[in-house]
Parts: structure tokens; C-alpha cells; sequence
């Protein structure tokens, strides 16, 4: 061992000896620019010449072959279209019932009288004879439709005045008409929220808000359906987040009146919330304006918060006032800005003049009439007394809601059975008792979750015998079916 | 496409340029104003960012009487404008009780504004009828139509192409309903054929996947351009691709075609290679609302489905007795020739106005026999000034800037109708020619002109 380690301590003296005499032979030992060139200098000069070389090597990519035309051909020859829908099946083919005379409280269904639950006609104002003489005026004057968007000589005095005599009755400062109650929303959100803004908005909004959420591109998270703790840690959460946070426009979208479930959104709860964390609030008023509140000025009244803490208020015209279209209220910069960014407003016809001269006429006849409001409470309160105590249906909406949202106590398990049960109901009330009612059907691009149930909107126009019918019915013909299931 | 001239294209340039320039300025001011006096809202993000609504407080509010323009009466022939005066500098305007007559050129194509009785009566049939579909589905909106219906047909892993310049509503439901979206350059057959066969190839982005179905989305008639679409050859390519075709006639259906029947009619294209024809019947019909027509198994599914037909709610009675009646009329059902006189007075009309505006030396956009004509300002002080002069000898006239067009491609967009007498058209275009000389936007030599220098070259020699 000791002679094998001297051996080849040896051998590596010898080597070095090597070495240091080549590099200390006279040509290493020159002098350059006054600096000592050693021999470990040519080395070094080596190795980073190396480096460069490799460095400048290209890495190894395979190389790039784009397809030939005949490989193209070919794959558009195979590729096979799904077909543009798909195959029809039994409950498409199921075609809704056709009204043949007004949509009032009572209409006419396949030449039979029945008690109509089914329009969102709150206050009766369809075929109220003031309305329908402003409309026939309006119709006389100006023709129906007004042939041009807003900007392109569409607008017409009675927009402004609609939108004017809204504001006045709101107390707002300005208001801004859409012509279709379902654009509203999603013109609105849009127009406000861009990409990389936050909105936390209620699971069970319905599918206009969903729509106008998607197409804002902003960042969405739903709160549980009328869950204000839920909404309090989600507004927590954002808030904690980085200081960034701060700079983004943040909103909480709520509906007064949920139509998916009938349920009222506690208003003072969510303005207190939105005070502490800074957001802004858009409320959607469709089935609360003319409904709630002492003189139908909607939720802002009823839970007696000034309308100023909202900041965008809209609802669609089509209910309460018996007219068609939207309207949008707020802050005079909220509604100006809208007048070029939404594009339901700038990029679409404006509202035929005669449903703006019928809203106008609406909210004159509202204000004078305030016993409408309180005859549909009346109408509410029996309606849901009435209903409480049928077997097989729970009324989950809230008692001071116009609509009166009836859900299987059982769920059968899918969204699908239950409809069919639903259904099964709101056939035999119709054909045995003349009873008319819809149930809550669903769009398939819908993303709303809430369960299904039969909904009866209440008018200020039934009249106490139609009510009493209503609830008997749906007694008799609820276990009966439940039966047969 | 459109060709801006050099030296329009640097004016307009320097125009914008010095509006921004200024409208910066008037910012910064305002910053410093707003800094001393503190607002309500500490701690919210301002509604709108930055250079969000630069154009909007900057630009459009200068000339904000331009737009929005309220009138008080019919949108007939002949129809009232509300005055508006302001006392801050257009920034605000108050309406006046006066009012003037003015000669619009505004959509109202083919002048059917007619009373009406109201009744519910069963009419799908009758559109079914004029379009030449087996079904048809009525919605109460025409935007609505577009931004509901393609959601619904097409989602996720789908493609569509849709043509560069088409209108807000088809953006917004391609982009509502999760699909790709590919653009193809207007209206050019052979670029749209070469999107085609690349998507196809290459599958969905990233998993190269094959799409599960494409649809083609064009118009009929472009509402900024006056252009025919090329029908014929999309739809051979859409075919040989096997993608769907879907066209939106908002513009041209009850305008075009000898029958009134719309642009298939016109360029002769079979109403069984279009998939999905969709309209509105704000133009040509003087009502409001969209349809959609096609197979009976398609308008089954979307009565299904469509959140606009489970939802929303419907036309108003009197609007669909209005279309019927209309319908009615250009059909000749009524007994009497109403409507081929129209159809055939409003081609007379538009031929004679846009052969007259090229002779005069304007730019002009558009084919023949579409009703709708561009014409092109480019300048945005070009804009007000023709808006005004016109209005101030009563000819009310349309004009369109950003965002509805191109920042540079400003323009006044004509639309002619049925109901115009020829004087009415006469009296039109000699307005039109002398505000065009004062503000300078015939960018073409007139052809009198140069008849003129033939005759003065023939006298010397």
C-alpha cells in the first residue's frame, strides 16, 4: 500500500514537473502590454473559446413541417359536423298554451275561461282604458315602431318624457330606457365592469345578469342564494386581498325580487355591507318596482333606505307597468355613460313609442292609485295563507313577495323530475279547475341552480273568489298526482 | 374596402392628434381642480378609468347635438326635429317646445307606418310564408335575437366565423356563448375559404381536437357599408366545408329582391342552403322585434330553449299585427299593388341618389340596389359641420363616427326609403352637393366638371 502511494505520488510530481516546465518555457514567459502572461493564461483562452463555441451552437428544434395542401384536403374531407342541434326528444315537442284574448287575470285558453296566474301583470294594469288611450294616441301619432337607434334620430319626445317622469318618481336624477327588459341587464353590467374588475353577485340570478356577467369578462363569484353571511366572507375575502384590490371597480349584483325563488333581498343588510367594504351596488328592481313599498317606489322604500346608497337601480318594464322595455336610474354620471357604452342602447332600435307613452301613462295612474298597492298585499297575504297547508308543496318565497313560488316538500332528485311532476300539477289544475299557472322552466345555457317550483303571480286584479279557487285546487290536486307518481 | 386618400388620411390624423393633445390638457387641469375639492366617494375605485371616457368627455361632447337628436313625430318621409339649445357648451342640452320640419335619412325603408287594430291573431305562418322557411320563431328584440341564439346553438369546442365588420349584437352572442371566434377580411370569399380549411386542420386551439360544428355568421346587408354580401359564394364554400351558414338580414329583408323577399332573392341563392336566416323588423316593416327561420326541428329546439322565448317577454300584440299587416301590403295579399310599387320605387330611388352622389364627385360605399349609402367624411370636424349645415336647411342626415366605425373611416350614412317622392330626392341632393362644397368631401372629380374641360379645351382649339 505504502509503495503503491508513493508510486503515484510520484507519477503526479513528475507530471506537474512536466507542466510546469512547459509553461515556464520562454515563450509562455513573454510580457504583453506590461502584464504577465503565465502559461495557465493559453488554458483558460481555451476553455472560454469553447464556451463560445458552444453557446453559439443553435439548441436542436425538429424541424417544422406545415401540412400540404393535399394533407389539408384530406382533413376537411373526414372531419364530420355534430349536427347543428341536437336530436328532438319527447318534452321539446311539448308546445305551451296559446292565449287567446288579453293577458289579464282571466283570459282564454282553447275557448275556456280560466283564472290567469301565469302574467306578471302586478298592479292590472292590462287593459286598463287609460293606458290603452295613451297607447292608441301614441300609435295614431307616431306610428309603432321608431325605425332607428337612439343616436339616428330614434329618439322621440315621449322616451325623454318616460324617462323624465321615471326620475321624478324615483327621485333620482336622470334615467336612461332600454327597449327590451331582458338587454338591460346585460347591457348595463358590461358597460361598467371590465376585465379584471370584481362582481359578486346571488347564485339564483336570472339569466339576463348571467349573461351580462359573462360578457363583462370580470372576475364572478356567487354568493349562496340570499345568504348575507355568505356574502360577508366573500366581500371579506377580496378586501384582505393585496392593496391592488383597491383600485378595481368592485360590485354586488342583487335582485329585489328573485324570480327564480320568489325570495326579497334584505336591502339594509347588503347596503351596510357595501359601505363597510366599498363596493357598489346594482340592483335589479323587475318584480319590486311598483310593488313594494308604500307607494310602489320599490325595495329602496320598503326597507326605507334612500335610493342615493344604490348605485345603479334597473328593472324591466313589463311587469308592474304593463308595458314592455326597461329603464335604468342612478347618478346623472352613471346615466350618461351609459348613453354611449351600453351597447343594448347605442347599437340597437329604440323602444316603439307607444310602450313609452303606455309606461308614462302607467306611472300617472300608479301614483294616483296607491289602493293597488295595498289590495296586492291583501291578494299576497291570502294567497299565501291559503297555500301554506297544501300537502306535497312548500311555499318558499317570501309573504310579502308578488310571486308565490311552490316547491316540492320531496324532491324526486333531478331538476328534471321534478319539472315533470310540476307539470303534471299545473296540467290538472288547468284542465280540471281552470287554474293557469307556469312552472319555472329552464334554458339549457341557464347556470342557475335553484330548484324548480310552480310560480303564481299575483295581480292587484284578482279578486278574492279567484284566489279561494286557487289555493282549493291546488289542495284537491296536489296529492292526487303526488299519488300517481 | 375603403382607401383613404393621403392627404386625408394626415389631416384627419392631425386632427385627432390636436383634439387629444387638448382634451389631455383639459384633464390635467380638471385634476388639479378636483384634487382641492374632495369627493363623497373616498375609497371607490372611479366608475370609469382613465382614458375610458376620454373620447366621451374629450370629444364626443363637443359635438354632442349631432346625436341623440329627438323628434316629435312619425319617422315618415317628412318628420319633426325637437331644437335643443345649450348654455354650457353642448355639455348639457335642453329641449325647446320649437320644432322643424326636416327630410330624414334615417332607416325608415320602405315608409309602412300604419295604424293598426290590436288583436292576438296566429301568424307565424304568414312570416313563414314570405321568407320561404319551413318555421319561424319571433323574439321581441332584434339584438336580443342575435345575443340569445347563438349561445344556445353553439358552446364550448365550436367555432364560429364570423365577417370582420359585423354588428354589436353577433359579437356579443358569439362571445356569450363560449365558442372560438375566428374573423374572416369583409366580405372576401376566397380569405374566408382559407380560415376554413386552416380551423378544420388544426382542430380546437391547444388539444387539437376536431370542432364539433362551425357556422359562418354574415349579413345580408352591412349597416356602415352599404355592401351586398357575396351570398352565393359563401354558401358553396360553407357547404363544400360543411359548416353553417347563419345570415342576419336585418337591413335588407322587405328592402331587396324583386319580391321584397330579401338578399337570397336578390342574388339568387335557394333559401334551403342557408341554415339560419335571421332579421328585424324595425326597418323595413315599421315595427320591432327579431325572428329567426329555419327547419321545423331548429325552431322546436329553440322554443325549448332560448332564454329569449322561455324568458323574456314576448312582442307586443300591436307590433305583430303591424308585420302582418306590413307583410300583408308587400305581398299584395291586401288587393292592392302598394307593395310592388314600393318595392320597385324604392330601387328607382336608391340607383338614381347614389349614381347622382358618384356623379357629384363624392366618395360612396356600397353596391347598387342596396338601400343604404355611405358617404365619406374621414375629418372629425367634417362631421358636425355637415350634421349642422344640413339640419340648418332642413335635411336631417346621419352621421356616424367612432365606435360605430373605424377611428378614421368617419362617414354620413344615407338611407333611403319608399316614401321619398323624386322631388324630395332632388331637393336632397342639392343640399347634400352645396354643404359638400362648403365642407370640402368630394374627394372625387365630379364628372360635369370634367365635361366642362373637354368643352373649354374643344373652344380654344
Amino acid at each position: 500500500m505504502d509503495t503503491l502511494a508513493t508510486a503515484f505520488e510520484n507519477t503526479v510530481r513528475t507530471a506537474s514537473d512536466w507542466v510546469t516546465l512547459a509553461f515556464d518555457a520562454p515563450s509562455a514567459r513573454a510580457v504583453v502590454f506590461g502584464v504577465q502572461i503565465g502559461g495557465h493564461l493559453f488554458v483558460e483562452g481555451l476553455l472560454f473559446v469553447v464556451i463560445i463555441f458552444l453557446l453559439s451552437q443553435k439548441s436542436y428544434k425538429p424541424p417544422k413541417r406545415p401540412l400540404s395542401k393535399k394533407e389539408i384536403d384530406e382533413l376537411c374531407d373526414e372531419w364530420v359536423p355534430e349536427p347543428l342541434i341536437p336530436p328532438i326528444t319527447e318534452e321539446m315537442k311539448y308546445e305551451p298554451p296559446v292565449l287567446q284574448s288579453a293577458a289579464g287575470p282571466h283570459t282564454r285558453i282553447n275557448g275556456k275561461e280560466v283564472i290567469n296566474f301565469a302574467s306578471a301583470n302586478y298592479l292590472g294594469f292590462v287593459g286598463h282604458e287609460k293606458i290603452l288611450e295613451s297607447c292608441t294616441k301614441a300609435v295614431e301619432k307616431y306610428g309603432v315602431g321608431s325605425c332607428g337607434p337612439r343616436g339616428f334620430y330614434g329618439t322621440i319626445d315621449v322616451h325623454l318624457d318616460c324617462e323624465a317622469r321615471i326620475a321624478k318618481f324615483l327621485g333620482t336624477s336622470d334615467s336612461i330606457l332600454y327597449a327590451y327588459g331582458l338587454s338591460t341587464m346585460f347591457s348595463i353590467i358590461p358597460a361598467f365592469s371590465k376585465k379584471g374588475d370584481i362582481i359578486v353577485a346571488d347564485e339564483g340570478v336570472h339569466w339576463g345578469i348571467q349573461n351580462g356577467l359573462q360578457l363583462s369578462r370580470s372576475t364572478i363569484v356567487y354568493y349562496k342564494h340570499n345568504d348575507m353571511e355568505s356574502l360577508r366572507s366573500i366581500l371579506e375575502k377580496f378586501t384582505q386581498k393585496n392593496e391592488r384590490a383597491k383600485k378595481l371597480r368592485r360590485y354586488i349584483v342583487a335582485e329585489a325580487v328573485y324570480q327564480n325563488s320568489g325570495q326579497i333581498a334584505p336591502l339594509d343588510e347588503i347596503v351596510r355591507l357595501k359601505e363597510k367594504y366599498r363596493f357598489r351596488l346594482i340592483l335589479d328592481e323587475s318584480n319590486s318596482f311598483g310593488v313594494l313599498g308604500s307607494s310602489g317606489r320599490g325595495l329602496t322604500e320598503h326597507c326605507r333606505i334612500p335610493i342615493e346608497k344604490v348605485d345603479i337601480v334597473t328593472a324591466a318594464m313589463g311587469n308592474a307597468l304593463a308595458a314592455e322595455g326597461g329603464f335604468c336610474t342612478g347618478s346623472a354620471r352613471v346615466i350618461d355613460h351609459q348613453r354611449l357604452s351600453s351597447s343594448g342602447y347605442v347599437f340597437s332600435a329604440s323602444l316603439p313609442p307607444y310602450l313609452a307613452s303606455a309606461a308614462l301613462t302607467a306611472v300617472d295612474v300608479l301614483e294616483e292609485n296607491l289602493d293597488l298597492i295595498t289590495k296586492l298585499k291583501k291578494n299576497v297575504a291570502t294567497l299565501h295563507k291559503g297555500l301554506s297547508d297544501v300537502h306535497g308543496l312548500e311555499i318558499v318565497s317570501d309573504p310579502q313577495s308578488p310571486i308565490v313560488f311552490l316547491r316540492l316538500r320531496n324532491s324526486t332528485g333531478s331538476i328534471k323530475g321534478d319539472l315533470q311532476v310540476l307539470e303534471d300539477i299545473a296540467d290538472r289544475v288547468l284542465k280540471e279547475d281552470s287554474i293557469f299557472c307556469v312552472t319555472s322552466k329552464r334554458s339549457t345555457i341557464d347556470k342557475c341552480n335553484l330548484a324548480a317550483g310552480i310560480r303564481l303571480f299575483v295581480s292587484a286584479a284578482h279578486t278574492e273568489s279567484d284566489l279561494v279557487k286557487a289555493y282549493e285546487s291546488f289542495k284537491r290536486a296536489t296529492p292526487l298526482v303526488l299519488e300517481g307518481q | 374596402m375603403i382607401k383613404i386618400p393621403y392627404l386625408a388620411a394626415l389631416t384627419t390624423l392631425f386632427s385627432y392628434g390636436l383634439l387629444f393633445v387638448f382634451g389631455q390638457l383639459r384633464d390635467f387641469f380638471r385634476k388639479i381642480f378636483d384634487y382641492w375639492s374632495h369627493s363623497k366617494l373616498q375609497g371607490y375605485a372611479p366608475i370609469c378609468l382613465g382614458l375610458e371616457d376620454f373620447y366621451i368627455r374629450r370629444l364626443y361632447l363637443r359635438i354632442q347635438d349631432c346625436f341623440n337628436r329627438p323628434i316629435s313625430s312619425p319617422p315618415d318621409a317628412w318628420f319633426d326635429v325637437v331644437e335643443r339649445i345649450s348654455n354650457d357648451n353642448n355639455k348639457t342640452l335642453k329641449r325647446t317646445t320649437k320644432v322643424s320640419r326636416n327630410f330624414p335619412q334615417a332607416p325608415a325603408v320602405l315608409g309602412l307606418m300604419e295604424a293598426l287594430q290590436p288583436c292576438i291573431p296566429n301568424w307565424r305562418s304568414v312570416w313563414r310564408i314570405f321568407v320561404g322557411k319551413p318555421a319561424a320563431v319571433v323574439f321581441g328584440m332584434g339584438y336580443v335575437t342575435n345575443s340569445a341564439i347563438l349561445p344556445v346553438l353553439i358552446g364550448k369546442g365550436g367555432l364560429i366565423i364570423s365577417d370582420s365588420l359585423n354588428h354589436k349584437s353577433i359579437i356579443n352572442g358569439a362571445r356569450g356563448s363560449g365558442a372560438t371566434v375566428r374573423v374572416f377580411q369583409h366580405n372576401t370569399p376566397y380569405h374566408l375559404e382559407k380560415v376554413l380549411r386552416e380551423q378544420i386542420a388544426e382542430g380546437q386551439p391547444r388539444t387539437h381536437r376536431p370542432w364539433k360544428k362551425i357556422i359562418v355568421v354574415v349579413e345580408g346587408i352591412y349597416s356602415m357599408e352599404g355592401e351586398l354580401c357575396k351570398l352565393p359564394e359563401i354558401v358553396a364554400i360553407c357547404k363544400k366545408s360543411k359548416a353553417y351558414v347563419y345570415l342576419d338580414e336585418a337591413h335588407s329583408v322587405g328592402a331587396v329582391g324583386k319580391t321584397g323577399r330579401g338578399v337570397c332573392e336578390l342574388l339568387g341563392v335557394d333559401t334551403a342552403d342557408v341554415d339560419i336566416m335571421m332579421g328585424t323588423f324595425t326597418k323595413s316593416f315599421g315595427s320591432c322585434g327579431g325572428y329567426i327561420a329555419g327547419s321545423k326541428e331548429l325552431i322546436k329546439y329553440l322554443k325549448y330553449t332560448c332564454p329569449a322565448h322561455v324568458y323574456a317577454t314576448s312582442i307586443s300584440p300591436p307590433a305583430a299585427q303591424q308585420i302582418i299587416s306590413s307583410i300583408k301590403v308587400i305581398l299584395g295579399e291586401d288587393g292592392s299593388s302598394r307593395g310592388a310599387q314600393k318595392l320597385a320605387r324604392i330601387r328607382e330611388n336608391c340607383n338614381f341618389f347614389r349614381s347622382e352622389l358618384q356623379k357629384m364627385g363624392f366618395e360612396v360605399l356600397g353596391d347598387n340596389d342596396s338601400p343604404v349609402m355611405p358617404i365619406m367624411l374621414y375629418n372629425p370636424s367634417k362631421i358636425p359641420a355637415f350634421s349642422r349645415e344640413c339640419l340648418k336647411q332642413n335635411v336631417a342626415v346621419v352621421t356616424v363616427a367612432f365606435p360605430a366605425t373605424p377611428l378614421l373611416l368617419a362617414r354620413a350614412r344615407i338611407c333611403i326609403s319608399a316614401a321619398h317622392t323624386k322631388e324630395d330626392l332632388i331637393k336632397a341632393l342639392e343640399v347634400i352637393s352645396r354643404v359638400g362644397d362648403l365642407i370640402g368631401i368630394k374627394y372625387f372629380p365630379a364628372e360635369p366638371k370634367k365635361q366642362q374641360l373637354e368643352e373649354t379645351r374643344v373652344k380654344f382649339e
